[in-house]
């Protein structure tokens, strides 16, 4: 008799979108007596992308060999990682920024320095590019924890508002329980 | 005084509505007495609703004082509390007693005109914005049965704006008819 164990995997899928994929994929991890955690899809730049926590009784190639068929029927070309994660660890996000301008190389790059030098954890960062294809702007948000208080991020985004050309917006989160 | 046991989504309790409170005699605020130690009790409440811990009363209790640099009216048990006028739109990051490990974007009015009675049965009436306007509604939701879960917006693209506080209308407890 054989006794697997149950380990945390991280699936990363990667393709075209297309209806009804997020329900073909959880259909089949599902048979699989897979359990599902936390995940992000989203579409971007019109693929299909998600990353998803299953826990599965058994070893990654198990759960290649499980889900590499609908990933192939499906288009998506699919990653597997046994992950150290766990459930219930959410670290609740203290500041929120936004920063939007026009997209150009190195934005990125340049704002997040100087706000992770600023202290800035990020836990959750969405960007986008809107505008025409002349001129494209971009915007990002991030959600993060400000390890050295509020005071030296907005110092570091008043320089990236003078010398990066930038609109920046720092807003406390105060979460309400009750 | 005893801390009383929350009860925690998805017991379905929590969808119970909860009825007008008609008797304002010391049983009352016997558990209005142990309703607040319950909210202190756990880390960082702000409020808490008498359905939390099964009683289906429309009894809430908020005190908002301990965060810094906003507007408040310190202490409040609001009994049979109405929202009588709204202003604005914002949307604020909650969690609840009732759910563990779990905060979420709501949108709430900004500012409210609440009547409600005091402990002894006295009617009063309220002005309040943000962050305390929004602890109110989040009670107040419980004893119509509904969680901040019910409400929730998406993370993505939800939009918080720099908060600034305009002045009360006026900061009197107690309307004078
Ligand atoms: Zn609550």
């Amino acid at each position: 008799m054989e006794f697997m164990v149950k380990n945390w995997f991280m699936l990363t899928l990667v393709g075209q979108d297309g209806p009804g994929i997020v329900a073909k994929l959880t259909g089949v991890l599902h048979a699989a007596n897979c359990n599902l955690g936390e995940a992000s899809m989203t579409r971007l730049g019109g693929n299909f992308t998600i990353m998803l926590m299953v826990e599965f009784e058994g070893v990654a190639e198990s759960l290649e060999k499980t889900i590499f068929p609908v990933c192939d029927s499906l288009n998506l070309r699919c990653h597997v990682d046994l992950i150290e994660g766990q459930l219930h660890r959410h670290v609740e996000p203290d500041v929120r920024i936004s920063v939007h301008g026009a997209d150009r190389a190195g934005i990125v790059a340049e704002a997040t320095k100087v706000l992770a030098e600023a202290g800035l954890n990020i836990l959750n960062l969405e960007s986008d590019v809107g505008g025409t294809s002349n001129a494209p702007i971009y915007i990002m948000h991030i959600e993060g924890v400000a390890s050295k208080g509020i005071e030296p991020l907005k110092e570091a985004l008043a320089v990236l508002d003078r010398e990066v050309d930038v609109v920046t917006d720092l807003s406390e989160i105060e979460i309400l329980r009750g | 005084m005893a801390i009383l046991e929350i009860l925690v989504y998805p017991d379905p309790r929590l969808k119970q509505v909860s009825t007008p409170v008609e008797k304002f005699d010391d049983s009352l605020r016997n558990f209005i007495a142990d309703l607040e130690e319950t909210m202190r009790a756990g880390p960082g409440g702000v409020g808490i609703a008498a359905p939390q811990v099964g009683r289906f009363e429309r009894i809430v209790i908020v005190d908002v004082s301990s965060k810094p640099k906003i507007p408040h009216h310190g202490h409040l048990v609001l009994i049979n509390p109405v929202v009588i006028q709204h202003d604005g739109w914002e949307v604020g990051r909650e969690g609840c007693l009732s759910v563990p490990n779990y905060t979420g974007n709501v949108g709430r009015w900004e500012q409210i005109r609440l009547s409600a009675q005091d402990q002894w049965g006295n009617a009063c009436v309220f002005e309040m914005q943000g962050f305390e306007a929004r602890a109110v509604q989040h009670e107040m939701d419980h004893l119509q049965g509904l969680l901040f879960l019910d409400r929730l917006v998406s993370r993505r693209g939800s939009l918080f704006k720099r908060k600034v506080y305009k002045p009360a209308v006026t900061n009197s407890n107690v309307e004078k008819d």
